[in-house]
């Protein structure tokens, strides 16, 4: 049975008792990552599904306030209607985990979900200006606001974005938003290998023409994308946004500067759309498989050795985004999390989240990367001082988060 | 010097061991890292926030992160407070140090450790200065983009302690949005790696905790921060309105029409003729009010994007348009709002709000703004901000009359709570410090701030770094 607090109020009554029975409590949103993180022994389900609706949206201001839990659709439909968007672009995670639930938009920032424009145009942490949340002691807790400069107090917003349900239940939400781009069109540079590709990339980004996606599909998942239409051989795209005008002007100057590399080609808005969102929610992996899925985050430049030397000791197959810094991974069988993560280390660090596997493979390797043990006694510390009963969902992070 | 904020009582048993703590440092560091002769400390007992001054114990300025963490570990063991200070730099009295406490210094750790173009990061140590990183990429076509008006002075180390913004965070963020890692030293010597050349935390997000933490949460000693590829070029355009009101609406209406410019600048009339008096900007003097609105990319980008910006002016009855023709102007435009407070400081003192308010109540703020510095029978000139609608009123006064003072201290203050009732906060980029440290409670509940307060003890259980600052002095956690 889930918990749904159809009120604030009912929901820090439900902590309360909880944190004063010592229950924990395993919150979530609409369960779209179930099955995501260390198994959390005995834990009750609670959701802020029952708190839903936008409480304030000025698009002249390019501010949103939603209840936490209000499906991420009905938050996008609104935006639309202004031609406004979440400018980190959130996944979907229902395709690579199977899951069915309605993803909400508490869920998208308790999970500090973003997609490919992260890396210029930062992540869902970035764009979240103010939370309130029931903390373990049952108590309502403001934090932020709902300016884009804030700096009074300590930015416990940042804490609670990617704290995955473990330092409070988040009941609202303010964010910022952006315009959409009146234009989008994409370069593909076509039969790079890895490496070649990682280096067009690093050049583009050093190009003023501002590049808002860079990604490189390998020749195993290049054919899933947009109905197998990308033309023959690897492809690494790049894509440009913006006012129309400004855009042709770009895409001019970055095909040019790209011939370099390899054959050019252009793809319009239509499939700059499509290829985009496919990129975004992981589309080659989700495959219907519980194979597992690695999500890893490193220095750009060195995501092609890490993916090279894994290759000659296990199966995997992989792509790349964030200029080739986000890695998705799948492994033919074994996880080898050990060996990924020494690879990880050695290549200058980074971290590795095991976003599916089945549940024999994820009892037995963390989803967290581990961290140092400094680091680890701090994160413990700071959680004891948010959920001092330790109910939410113990053990999910790593360790004792 | 004013009063009215009171210090933390000094820890006698700090103060009583002063001989010794000042032996133990001298073991510690090289001799000409320890600062402790009276005469030497007045440099270090205020900050740009020149109303308050204490006397530190001493001031270390330590080399490397090693030394940092030596003097830690000992300050840490004797329960003796650390106030940490980049350029010294703070408008709010972050780096004011206070009887009892060590000031750690991070001037002289001021080295550039890697640039890496490929990966467009730079690591630098804490006291390198916000401009110095741009100038070294500069010439690679590669900027850092935070840009606090201090800039040619105020350190990366200070930036993060206060999540420093600047003029062209509208398109590119603040600190926090540009930091990618540091190398931190924590309150017992311990030193940890937060983050790293790659994006987002394995776990808790304790590098956007720490940015903007006001250096209570621990030292940092390295930084690596994100580099992003300069434009083609940048265009500022000078837009002079009748009144303050019909810029503030222009402002509200460029952003609400999807155009997001680089930045957004707004000066009153009194703000205009001190900045005009001193840089010679040409900024026209005919108007009630000024937007300095900036604009990059190609000819034709810049082109299109102004045109339409000229359109929405228009609708707000723009008097005077003025492209900057030439590098030269367009440096001078900003070289002028970039003195504005030094230009200030010309004419009078001054104390600098910096209140954030929602962009729809600009007008409104600054209205009831000149209301309340009219009833304290102040002068208040206005230049800020204002595409993010952060504010920053400058209370002109007279510092030789403690009244004057006294009186500019209340109106700064009524002016905050303004800013907090009209849906913003005490401070968008200048920190809490001491200066708004009494008004925390006017923005956030006792459990609100509480929270806060714990998750600070989680990190300095015995709270000896920065004491005074950020939090109300009375309702602290025991220690």
């Amino acid at each position: 049975m889930t918990l749904i607090p159809h009120t604030e109020t009912d929901a820090a009554y439900v902590i309360r008792n909880a944190a004063a029975q010592g229950t924990r409590l395993a919150l979530c949103g609409g369960n779209s990552r179930s099955g995501f993180g260390d198994p959390v022994e005995g834990a009750e389900a609670m959701s802020s599904r029952g708190l839903s609706g936008i409480v304030d949206y000025e698009p002249a201001e390019m501010v949103m306030t939603a209840k936490a839990g209000t499906p991420v659709a009905e938050i996008e439909a609104a935006l639309g209607a202004n031609r406004q968007m979440m400018a980190f672009e959130p996944m979907d995670h229902r395709g690579i985990m199977g899951t069915t639930g309605e993803p909400t938009i508490g869920g998208i920032f308790a999970a500090n979900v973003s997609g490919p424009r992260r890396f210029v145009a930062g992540a869902a942490r970035d764009s979240l200006l103010g939370v309130r949340f029931v903390n373990g002691q049952g108590q309502v807790i403001r934090a932020g606001g709902r300016v884009m400069k804030n700096v009074t107090g300590l930015d416990l917003v940042k804490l609670l974005a990617g704290s995955h349900g473990t330092l409070g239940f988040l009941t609202e939400v303010t964010f910022r938003v952006l315009p959409v781009p009146q234009s989008v069109e994409t370069i593909v540079i076509s039969g790079l290998d890895d490496a070649a590709a990682a280096h067009a990339m690093a050049s583009a980004l050093a190009l003023p023409v501002e590049v808002s996606g860079a990604a490189h599909l390998p020749q195993t998942v290049k054919g899933r994308f947009v109905g197998g239409a990308l033309p023959e051989g690897e492809a690494t795209v790049l894509r440009l946004e913006g006012l129309a005008a400004s855009v042709s002007v770009r895409a001019e100057k970055l095909a040019a500067a790209m011939a370099a590399f390899g054959p050019v080609s252009r793809l319009g808005p239509g499939e700059s759309l499509a290829l985009w969102h496919e990129i975004r929610d992981v589309h080659p992996y989700a495959d219907g498989t519980q194979k597992p899925l690695w999500r890893v985050s490193v220095a750009p430049s060195v995501g092609h050795q890490l993916v090279a030397a894994l290759r000659l000791e296990a199966g995997v197959d992989a792509f790349y985004d964030w200029q080739g810094g986000l890695i998705w991974m799948r492994m033919e069988a074994d996880p080898e999390a050990e060996l990924l993560r020494r690879y990880i280390k050695a290549l200058g660090g980074g971290h590795a989240t095991l976003m599916r596997a089945s549940e024999q493979v994820r009892a037995a390797s963390a989803a967290f990367e581990p961290q140092s043990d400094a680091v680890a006694a701090l994160s413990a510390r700071v959680k004891h001082k948010l959920d001092p009963a330790g109910i939410f969902s113990p053990g999910k992070m790593a360790g004792a988060l | 010097m004013s009063e009215a904020i009171e210090f933390l009582p000094p820890r006698p048993e700090v103060l009583s061991r002063r001989a010794a703590i000042v032996a133990d440092l001298a073991d510690l560091l090289p001799a000409e890292c320890v600062i402790h002769e009276a005469r030497e400390l007045v440099p270090f007992e205020t900050d740009a926030f020149i109303s308050y001054r204490r006397l530190p114990l001493a001031v270390v300025l330590p080399k490397t992160t090693a030394q940092v963490a030596a003097v830690m570990k000992y300050c840490y063991r004797y329960g003796i407070p650390v106030v940490p200070r980049g350029a010294g730099t703070s408008l709010s009295g972050g780096a004011i140090p206070q009887e009892d406490a060590i000031v750690l210094g991070l001037s002289k750790m001021s080295r550039i450790l890697e640039v890496d173009y490929a990966n467009r990061t730079a690591t630098v140590q804490a006291g390198v200065t916000n401009l110095s990183i741009s100038e070294a990429v500069g010439v690679d076509g590669f900027f850092y983009a935070p840009d606090p008006s201090s800039q040619l002075a105020c350190t990366i180390g200070g930036n993060i302690g206060m999540n420093s913004g600047g003029a062209h965070c509208l398109k590119y963020g603040v600190t926090t949005n540009n930091l990618l890692g540091v190398k931190m030293v924590l309150v017992d010597g311990t030193v940890v790696d937060l983050g790293g050349k790659h994006l987002d935390s394995a776990g808790y997000d304790l590098l956007g905790l720490v940015c903007g933490s006001e250096g209570q949460l621990g030292i940092v000693a390295e930084a690596t921060v994100r580099l992003i590829a300069k434009p083609e070029g940048a265009r500022p355009v000078l837009f002079g309105f009748e009144t303050s009101e019909e810029a503030g609406a222009c402002v509200t209406d460029i952003i609400g029409s999807g155009i997001i410019p680089v930045a957004i600048e707004f000066m009153d009339k009194p703000a205009i003729e001190i900045c005009e008096a001193f840089a010679h900007a040409g900024y026209p003097l005919d108007v009630g009010a000024l937007l300095i609105v900036e604009v990059e990319g190609s000819e034709a980008e810049m082109d299109a994007t102004l045109a339409g910006i000229v359109e929405i002016a228009r609708r707000h009855g723009v008097k005077t348009v003025r492209e900057s023709q030439s590098a030269t102007e367009a440096a001078l435009i900003w070289k002028g709002r970039k003195s504005a407070f030094g230009a200030t400081g010309r004419i009078a003192d001054y104390i600098c709000m910096d209140g954030t308010v929602p962009l729809g109540k600009l007008s409104y703020v600054l209205k009831k703004t000149s209301e309340i510095t009219d009833s304290f029978g102040l002068r208040v000139a206005n230049v800020f901000h204002a595409g993010d609608g952060n504010m920053h009123p400058l209370i002109l006064f007279n510092a030789n009359d403690p009244e004057d003072a006294a009186r500019a201290e209340a109106a700064g203050n009524e002016i905050l709570k303004l800013c907090v009732d009209a849906g913003g906060c005490l401070t968008g980029e200048h920190g809490v410090g001491i200066e708004k440290r009494d008004l925390m409670r006017h923005q956030y509940s006792d459990a609100d701030l509480a929270q806060q307060m714990a998750v600070r003890s989680a990190f300095d259980e015995g709270w000896i770094l920065n004491p005074s600052k950020v939090f109300p002095l009375d309702g602290r956690p025991a220690a």
